[in-house]
């Protein structure tokens, strides 16, 4: 390195100090502390007490630690797929030529960026299993058929599904991801296709999509994430349906949507254990780079 | 030279009068900060029994801060060396909290007033003397008492020819007169009106243990699962579903599902005719349905052998974190809260407990009322929250460093047996299982720590 150079790179430093600092003390410090923690007995207020791998082994002989990553992986293998392909299929329409398209775009956006608390409060009426909208529009359709829609948040057997529906909610973030990855298709291709004489299918499965890889790959890997960590709007709505028992972390009604991320939350800040909390985020982060090493794996023929 | 000048104004050297009084009454005068949960009314009262208490004394002035969530925000500033003076966590919290070594004791304040702990104590009724303390040591003073009774709706009583002025005495009543209230939609047969519902409000399905007589906890073990007078509690709770069909009642519940806040909760609809609620309800009918005409029992319908004056304690506390910068200041603070004027006739006279529960219009915790505070209280049933207070069967939140994750063990089963999802016996079988694991990690955990004798009889390093 000429003196030049190493000049350079002091003051390089420099500027991107205060940034290196955060990123140490408010980042990586805790990051690191945490790992540490996953092997202790801690609970925030005494010191940590070196455990072993006992956190980890208790782990799994814990059944709510099943039962919150069973929810976990029923809620992101279903609402992840159904938001792709909602939100794939809005941005499809959403890119045809027709009157009054940037208003659509704006209302099929606009819930995106509703606060998941506020968007948690009007689905909770959405749902409400009396007097809720939805079951407003059920009702007349089953009736004929002697049967009756469910009480939703307050059914164990539906409690999911609600979520995974109001999860569609917040689909305008990837329908605009969509949107930009289908202007960006080649017009020439389609012209080649038409030609050809695909139809309007054909064109879709044979050059839209695999012009779309890496956007769906994005988007689904993004989207997993996002999902694995599902915690705001199920605490919101499970406190709701269980009348603010102030056990919302429990996933009423019966555990039905107990998440990772909740199971995680109580045994952090309401039993105080913090070792086995951070233990269990090292499990998910495991999870989820697992999982994200298998997206990439299995579309990599496709992206390439 | 000018900006020398400027500079001594700005950094207030050019008005010494005005600094050196600032300084004098910062030095004379100990800020004690507080932080309390609660808003509207409640936190109006404490405010102003902090300000009756600033203005008691010339040393101490106390700070109310609202703080949500308290438990979890004095948690996360005490392990930061950053707390509170005073934190007004809930009762459910200070078993863990203790545990946890999070709060000062205060026997100690108490014998440097010259009182013992027994004498402290003594002033309280039994069930807030218990409610204040974890493994026979006190870790609170009580800022809102509470007690939990049912409340019924006269006129729906009257509606179905049942005496409006008399509530069930047994369980076996409770359950004839839930019949007589119940009210169907006669084309679909729907539930339009039900006489009492398990799971409204469903905030202490644990209660219904300790309402039949059953332990959840006898200081050693977990009982829950063992004790017989439980599991009747929820075959209680599960003939409820199996007589008016699980489905039905979660369809019918789910109108109101959340909505204690608003004129749509069930009470306040005259959804449900009888419902176990707190001392603050009285509040929110003001609130929420103002004239309603109902009555609050002075006593839990009885459902145990020879105990007609069940009653249930909730009481939101006052605690010193340690690492508090001010603990004899808070100390005073929480005394004054936890002291009355036993000879109050006029309402200025009211001091300390009596002024906050008069101002929240709920019971005190002390056996000695004032004149004025027993015959002018705003509440129109205060006289049976009184005999409720006073019940030696009244229960309160069991005394168990397990008890976040015991309550949300005992809402679960609930759930389960209410939807018949389980039966009984499984579903508090499961609950036991997990429940047994906890406390002996819990109990690990402390000889970890040292906090407890290790099984060879030492404590740990």
């Amino acid at each position: 390195m000429t003196k030049r150079e190493r000049r350079q790179f002091f003051t390089g430093l420099g500027f991107t100090s205060l940034w290196i600092v955060g990123l140490g003390l408010f980042t990586a410090y805790p990051v690191l502390a945490s790992l540490y923690y996953s092997f202790c007995d801690y609970s925030i207020l005494k010191s940590p007490v070196w455990c072993g791998l006992s956190n980890y082994t208790e782990l799994f002989s814990d059944d709510l630690f099943w039962l919150s990553l069973k929810n976990t992986l029923i809620y992101a293998g279903v609402s992840v797929p159904l938001g792709a392909v909602v939100a794939l299929s809005l941005a499809l329409l959403l890119n045809q030529d027709v009157r009054g398209r940037p208003l659509f775009r704006v209302l099929f956006y606009l819930p995106s960026i509703v606060p998941l608390v506020a968007a948690s409060m009007l689905w909770m009426w959405i749902f409400n299993g009396q007097v809720g909208l939805l079951n407003w529009v059920l009702t007349p359709l089953l009736e004929p058929f002697g049967l009756t829609p469910p009480g939703w948040l307050v059914d164990p057997a539906w409690a999911k599904s609600a979520l995974i529906i109001m999860s569609l909610w917040g689909t305008g973030n990837a329908m605009v991801i969509y949107l930009a990855g289908l202007q960006n298709v080649p017009r020439e291709l389609y012209e080649a296709a038409e030609i050809d004489g695909a139809s309007g299918f054909r064109r879709f499965w044979h050059v839209t999509l695999p012009q779309l890889a890496p956007v769906v790959y994005f988007n689904v890997v993004m989207s997993l994430i996002g999902a694995l960590q599902i915690f705001t709007q199920a605490i919101v709505m499970s406190s709701a349906a269980s009348g603010g028992t102030g056990t919302e972390m429990d996933g009423f009604p019966a555990r039905s949507t107990l998440f990772y991320t909740m199971h995680l939350f109580a045994t952090a800040f309401y039993d105080l254990r913090m070792g086995y909390a951070s233990a269990m985020a090292y499990v998910l982060f495991l999870i989820i780079a697992g999982l994200t090493w298998l997206a990439t794996r299995v579309s990599r023929d496709r992206l390439n | 030279m000018r900006s020398v000048v400027l500079t001594a104004i700005l950094l207030g050297i050019g008005v010494p009068g005005v600094w050196a009084d600032g300084a004098d009454e910062g030095r004379a005068k100990v800020r004690v900060s507080y932080w309390e949960k609660w808003v509207g009314p409640e936190a109006r009262s404490i405010k102003a029994v902090a300000e009756a208490f600033n203005r008691s004394q010339g040393r101490i002035v106390v700070e109310v801060m609202t703080v949500s969530p308290i438990d979890r925000k004095t948690l996360v500033a005490t392990a930061g060396g950053d707390p509170p003076d005073i934190a007004g966590l809930y009762g459910h919290n200070l078993a863990s909290f203790a545990d946890a070594e999070a709060l000062m004791p205060l026997e100690e304040f108490i014998r440097r007033d010259g009182l013992t702990p027994e004498q402290w104590l003594e002033r309280y009724y039994p069930v807030y003397q218990r409610i204040v303390q974890h493994n026979g040591r006190i870790y609170a003073g009580i800022s809102t008492p509470a007690m939990i009774t049912l409340h019924w709706n006269k006129t729906l009583f009257r509606e179905a020819g049942l005496d409006p002025e008399r509530p069930p005495r047994t369980v076996a009543e409770l359950d004839e007169y839930a019949r007589k209230l119940t009210k169907r939609d006669p084309q679909t047969g729907e539930i339009t009106q039900i006489g009492f519902l398990p799971q409204e409000p469903g905030w202490w399905p644990w209660i219904f243990c300790r309402w039949f007589g059953g332990e959840l906890f006898d200081g050693e073990r977990i009982t829950l699962a063992t004790d017989p007078r439980n599991l009747a509690a929820m075959r209680w709770v599960a003939s409820y579903s199996q007589t008016y069909g699980a489905e039905a009642l979660a369809r019918f519940a789910s109108g109101f599902a959340g909505q204690m806040n608003s004129p749509q909760s069930g009470f306040f609809s005259g959804k449900v005719a009888m419902v176990f609620q707190g001392v603050w309800y009285n509040n929110y009918i003001r609130e929420y349905k103002p004239g309603l005409d109902y009555g609050a029992a002075s006593a839990w319908p009885s459902a145990s052998p020879g105990i007609d004056d069940f009653g249930m304690a909730e009481a939101d506390l006052m605690v010193i974190p340690r690492g508090a910068k001010h603990p004899q200041e808070a100390w005073e603070f929480i005394k004054y809260v936890n002291r009355n004027n036993p000879r109050a006739t006029r309402r200025e006279e009211l001091e300390g407990s009596e002024l906050l529960c008069y101002l929240q219009e709920k019971n005190s915790p002390l056996r000695e009322w004032s004149p004025f505070f027993a015959q002018h209280h705003p509440h129109p049933y205060i006289a049976a929250f009184r005999e409720l207070s006073a019940s030696p069967h009244a229960q309160a939140t069991p005394d168990i460093g397990i008890w976040t994750e015991y309550q949300r063990e005992v809402l679960n089963a609930f759930t389960r047996v209410r939807l018949l999802l389980e039966t009984p016996e499984a579903a508090l079988a499961s609950a036991q299982q997990r429940l047994e694991k906890s406390w002996a990690r819990h109990r690990r955990s402390l000889e970890l720590h040292g906090q407890i004798p290790t099984k060879k009889g030492a404590l740990a390093p």
